[in-house]
């Protein structure tokens, strides 16, 4: 196939692998080179992370059109569970292998919850999987606050009030420890891991945007009442979208906790969740390529993020009313529309308007 | 056996009885005309016919089957298509996939063939895209099915309503006020649309429209619905002498 016979959104998905993989080489040239600062390699698995994070929470908020406020909720239970079976397996069977089936784990847990939490919210029209998603959110980070796990010759010892009540004999040792988290993860998650995660990622999310069932997803999002009358099952395709984007979100939890030592709930908070958000919003609604950019560059930058720490509780606020009304008034969608168009490349602005123009001489 | 056969269907918003008694029946390929002034409850009748309502009472079968208080995916399966009176497109998608929408449960493959992009992805997008592109094309659409479906003059947006509405294969199509919004010439070329569409698809149209002359024209059968109940039906010579249809559209303009 040469590149003409490839359609808009083809080449549009080409460019974004590309950046992609351009930015892997140069940062490993970088490095080899010896030229990247440590503060900078410190951010690379965390980078992968956030920017499998924005593209999984866009596929909710921009593709199915539906908010959720507790997505690092779902990072919370993938990075809790990969490096609960990862600690508790210990050296017993080769790395590689660990690692698979640890992150593996961490998406099947994230996307059981996103499950658990889709069918009987989805159900339901209006906002209200931005509130039980943040309830989640919550919920999971206080729980595993309060969590005591342990492991001991006659197996798992579980208890919600602290260490000692787990009453393990003398080989036991806790996995779990409450609000320290968990301790001595094996830290085999690295920049390579990460970027193929992120690539794997891509083509999840690009694919399914454009298939059968992604159509299925965006006619929820543009009409439901229209996709319900040309035979759309709302309900079925609002949860595969929700749970894809959960247990990818499993998935960043599980590369994020192995490139930590020690695994802490108060990390997936809710400030982390809006952060999550943000990277979407600024990235641009339904924009797979805006979320890895936005992500990369909002984590890249911390000066930026820093300097507006004093301000960020003011930015949630506002970008969270902007979010409601972006869902409610075509107005407000129109208008932030328009001034992107501007924003854009100037070339990729005239052949839009060149587009428009011809349009409307059909018409 | 008639294509729809309808019996005492009524439905009540609060206090207001929207729709009472109406009964219906359809043949296969018939053209039929649905009017009354504003508010008569044509609409309401639209959206019990596909769901979007449940009917307080009443039975609705289509081709034999009871689709009653069936929900609006599960009787757009069971064969009755429809356009909205207010468009109701899937605005921020291409023209092209509007239609290859209303093909999705015409052309099947899984969420798992589509994301690994197995053979049958491409297979069925394949034999997908050809049918979309013949159905725009009988609606003269085939030149912007890149456009996004927003783009569209409102004429257009219409068609392309009923291009979408083709595409699920129906055995019943409800067009609901088609012509609003037409200039004269547009109406006229809509008219011979929709004749060229039963003809082709070989399926029965109801249609919804304010215009008469245009309805007169085009429609085999007539019902007159006000304040919810059945005013008149017949042939459209006998509906427009009918002194009840005359005195409620006057008294409604
Ligand atoms: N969802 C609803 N809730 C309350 N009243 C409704 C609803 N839908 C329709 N109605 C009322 O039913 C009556 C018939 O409306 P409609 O079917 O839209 O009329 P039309 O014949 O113009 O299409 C009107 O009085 C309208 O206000
Ligand atoms: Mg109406």
């Amino acid at each position: 196939m040469n590149l003409k016979n490839l359609g808009r959104t083809a080449r549009r998905n080409l460019v974004t692998y590309s950046m992609v993989i351009a930015a892997y080489i140069i940062i490993q040239v970088l490095a080899a080179m010896d030229l990247l600062s440590n503060s900078l390699s410190g951010q690379l698995i965390p980078i992968c992370a956030y920017v499998i994070m924005a593209v999984s929470l866009n596929l909710t908020v921009g593709v199915l059109g539906e908010l959720s406020l507790g997505h690092a909720g779902f990072m919370s239970v993938g990075a809790f569970s990969s490096a609960f079976f990862s600690v508790a397996v210990g050296d017993a069977l080769p790395t590689p292998v660990t690692l698979v089936l640890a992150f593996a784990i961490g998406m099947i847990a994230a996307g059981v919850f996103g499950v658990l939490i889709g069918i009987p919210v989805l159900r339901l029209q209006g906002d209200y999987l931005a509130i039980v998603t943040l309830a989640f959110g919550e919920i999971i980070k206080n729980l595993l606050n309060a969590f005591y796990i342990g492991v001991d010759s006659t197996g798992f010892h579980v208890s919600m009030k602290d260490a000692t009540a787990l009453k393990m004999d003398e080989t036991g040792r806790i996995i779990i420890k409450g609000a320290q988290g968990i301790t001595g993860v094996n830290r085999m998650s690295t920049f390579t891991i990460g970027f193929v995660l992120v690539v794997l990622t891509l083509i999840i999310v690009l694919n399914l945007i454009k298939s059968r069932t992604g159509r299925a997803i965006m006619s929820i999002r543009d009409n439901r009442i229209a996709a319900e009358s040309v035979g759309i099952n709302v309900t079925k395709y609002k949860l595969i979208a929700f749970t894809v984007s959960a247990a990818l979100a499993g998935l960043a939890g599980s590369l994020y906790a192995h490139s930590l030592a020690t695994v802490v709930a108060k990390k997936f908070d809710y400030n982390t969740s809006i952060l999550i958000l943000v990277f979407v919003v600024v990235g641009g609604m339904g924009n797979i390529r805006g979320s890895v950019i936005a992500a990369a560059v909002l984590t890249v930058l911390p000066e930026l993020l820093r300097s507006f720490a004093d301000y960020r509780m003011l930015v949630y606020a506002i970008v969270l009313i902007l979010m409601m009304l972006f869902k409610q008034s075509p107005q407000i969608k129109n208008f932030c529309r328009g001034i992107g168009e501007r924003l854009r490349l100037g070339s990729l602005f005239h052949r839009r308007k060149a587009e428009n123009s011809s349009s409307g001489k059909e018409g | 056996m008639a294509l729809l056969e309808v019996s005492n269907l009524g439905i009540a918003f609060g206090g207001l009885q929207a729709v009472d008694k109406f009964d219906l029946t359809i043949e296969k390929g018939q053209l039929f005309g649905l009017i009354g002034p504003n508010g008569a409850g044509k609409t309401t009748i639209f959206n019990m016919l596909t769901g979007v309502y449940k009917p307080n009472e009443g039975d609705i079968i289509l081709d034999g089957q009871n689709i009653t208080g069936m929900q609006p995916q599960k009787i757009s399966k069971a064969g009755i298509a429809r356009t909205f009176q207010n468009i109701r497109l899937f605005n921020d998608m291409s023209v092209l996939d509007n239609v290859r929408v209303g093909l999705h449960n015409q052309v099947h493959y899984s969420t798992v063939a589509g994301v690994l992009r197995l053979p049958s992805f491409y297979e069925k997008e394949n034999i997908m895209r050809g049918k979309a592109m013949a159905l725009l094309k009988i609606f003269g659409l085939d030149g912007v099915a890149k456009q996004k479906a927003s783009n569209l003059p409102y004429g257009m947006q219409r068609k392309l309503e009923i291009a979408r509405a083709l595409a699920t294969n129906p055995k019943l199509l409800l067009l609901d006020e088609p012509a609003a919004g037409m200039n004269p010439n547009e109406t006229a070329e809509l008219a011979e649309t929709v004749r060229f569409v039963r003809d082709k698809f070989g399926i029965a149209i109801l249609l919804i429209e304010h215009d008469m002359s245009f309805v007169m024209e085009l429609c085999e059968k007539i019902v007159v619905v006000d304040y919810g109940r059945i005013i008149a039906f017949g042939t459209a010579q006998e509906v427009r002498n009918n002194p009840k249809v005359i005195a409620a559209y006057l008294g409604g303009e």
